[in-house]
């Protein structure tokens, strides 16, 4: 709101919200007069069959802000959308330093750059997503206050942006696959069912997020912290695999826990797929039927979870 | 106000309607972290005591709006004017009391989904899908919106990103693709002010041909004479309150006096 608007009508906090002073209209008269041309009242949520039609029929505009927003990101760089590839090499090329080379997770881990690039690439697909569907509604605000569109836009067109980011990151991996002689299979088709899972995971907690982050920003703060804990129980740069063969006498729910993670259902889906090496016995149980369920739940319900709140945004 | 006799069709009907902001962190022991954290742990016992202060912003205010109007809002600085129309928009919830509306009335601002480091030309697409048009419509009026604009009179600007247009240019563009659009209800936030003499004489004519086209034109504007050459009916807000509703002329003479001489504009 403007500053402006303050300066007028303060009301100190003591008085309980005073009743309406009744106006010379009588009531009725508007409710009959807007019912008979068919109006409706302004700013009310649609039901969710409508909202799911609006938000497709916006789909345009999802997959331009998303893009726009992509490209946005790098335009006053010199090296411009170079950077796209450059900074998910960086990043690879840092853990690899510390985790392959400094403490040594590598032993017994075969092609494990590949192993390592893999979850990086993976994970940061789904702590942006998320990070950035916190911010979706509280840093959009001018947009959510300006013009008229299903907020849940936002958090979608936000996942989809770090999609498309990790098929330029997905770019840099084939090359490295290459590079250090992982042969090209047929199972480099699952690649795509993966990632269409985990993008329906990760919009989904998107939307969960923005919900509460445009109630308290102050989440967004928090985050990084719940997200660093969530990577490094991930098995983003060790074995899950293979600490869970060594430690037997671990207690069985931390097994659980560990195996039914979804990021790390889905990097490990993303490494079997990609890596030879990586045998379909170092999976978790059940992994498919996992990624499918962690999918549904997170994609349908962070989608009702946000659409309860529609009417709210950007309000305050 | 609409003749009886011909029938007018009601496009807007503001029904007592009350508008409150509240803010957070307002209260005593502002800005320390203790009263912070006892502010959230007990918001919602007592929201009146921990800090946040209401902002009546809108008070009983109650009009109708017909099919064909073009409606002036005026009122000082403050007065809850712009806050009046977000909330026509559907974009702030109304405390008290109701507002009917046909279809969906639009703000004229796409400022906030253009991005300053694309190019005019991708801004176009952006800002026509973000106002819900489809692909199809952006590109059959993308021609139009640039030549409205009058862009790339001195030179390709329309390629560049927008942050290197001055900020006329910027306002230009802006007005430019929010008013391809044709709106059912349509609100216009002072946005004439912008633009040099010959983009004015412009967009004055753009908002007369949306105003035929469609709905209903409203419009918030400090310059009196931009509501003269637009509207004609003005609604007068003060302090929230609707003071006057009436023809453009009758409501305007009574706002000169009170702002002239009342002195100063609050």
């Amino acid at each position: 709101m403007k500053a402006a608007d303050v300066s007028q009508v303060l009301h100190t906090p003591p008085p309980a919200p005073d009743p309406v002073p009744a106006p010379a209209a009588p009531p009725d008269d508007a409710a009959a007069l807007a019912a008979r041309y068919g109006l409706t009242v302004s700013g009310a949520r649609p039901s969710l069959p409508a909202y799911v039609r609006q938000l497709w029929a916006r789909r345009h505009f999802i997959t331009a802000f998303a893009t726009a927003k992509l490209t946005a990101q790098y335009s006053q760089a010199k090296l411009g959308q170079v950077w796209q590839v450059a900074t998910p090499l960086l990043n690879a090329a840092v853990y690899y330093f510390i985790f392959g080379e400094l403490m040594g997770t590598s032993r017994g881990v075969p092609d494990y750059i590949p192993f390592l690039v893999t979850g990086v690439f993976v994970w940061t697909f789904t702590q942006s997503s998320i990070m950035a569907g916190t911010r979706a509604i509280s840093g959009s605000l001018g947009l959510v206050r300006a013009l008229h569109f299903p907020r849940a836009a936002l958090p979608v067109s936000y996942a989809l942006q770090q999609l498309q980011q990790l098929l330029f990151s997905m770019a840099a991996l084939f090359v490295i696959l290459l590079c250090v002689g992982v042969p090209v299979s047929v199972s480099w088709l699952l690649v795509v069912p993966a990632l269409a899972l985990q993008f329906v995971f990760n919009a989904g907690v998107a939307m969960i997020m923005a919900r509460m982050g445009a109630r308290t920003p102050d989440i967004a703060q928090l985050m990084p912290f719940v997200l660093r804990t969530w990577m490094y129980v991930s098995g983003v740069m060790w074995s899950i695999d293979k600490v869970l063969t060594a430690h037997q006498d671990m207690p069985h729910i931390v097994l659980i826990a560990l195996e039914c993670n979804p990021a790390a259902v889905y990097i490990d889906l993303m490494r079997f797929a990609l890596i030879d090496t990586f045998h379909a016995s170092q999976l978790p149980h059940h992994v498919w039927p996992l990624a499918v369920g962690w999918a549904l739940l997170a994609g349908v319900g962070g989608f009702i979870y946000f659409w309860k709140a529609e009417e709210t945004y950007g309000r305050g | 106000m609409a003749d009886p006799n011909n029938a007018p069709i009601p496009t807007v009907v503001a029904d007592r309607v009350d508008i409150v902001y509240r803010v957070n962190g307002t209260g005593a022991g502002r800005g320390s972290a203790t009263a912070a954290l006892n502010r959230i742990l007990r918001r919602k016992k007592t929201e009146q005591a921990s800090g946040v202060r209401k902002v009546h912003a809108v008070k009983a205010v109650s009009f109708t709006a017909y099919r064909g109007e073009a409606i002036g809002l005026i009122g000082t600085n403050g007065s809850g004017k712009s806050t009046l129309l977000k909330a026509v928009a559907g974009l702030l919830p109304v405390e008290h009391g109701r507002i009917y509306t046909d279809g969906q009335p639009s703000l004229l601002g796409v400022n906030a989904a253009l991005m300053n480091d694309l190019t005019g030309e991708r801004n176009v697409y952006l800002g026509g899908l973000a106002m819900g048009m489809s692909r199809e419509q952006v590109r059959e009026r993308y021609q139009e919106i640039v030549d409205f604009s009058g862009i790339n009179e001195k030179g390709d600007f329309i390629t560049l990103p927008m942050r290197t247009y001055s900020s006329g240019m910027a306002a230009r563009l802006r007005f430019s693709i929010a008013a391809a659009k044709d709106h059912d209800v349509l609100m216009i936030d002072e946005a004439l002010a912008t633009g040099d003499r010959s983009f004015q004489k412009r967009s004055e004519a753009r908002i007369r041909e949306l105003r035929k086209s469609a709905g209903t034109v409203f419009l918030v504007s400090h310059n009196n004479k931009s509501i003269r050459d637009t509207c004609d009916r003005v609604l007068w807000l003060e302090r929230g309150e609707l003071r006057m509703d009436g023809g453009t002329e009758e409501v305007l003479k009574e706002y000169e006096k009170f702002t002239g001489g009342g002195g100063k504009a609050p």
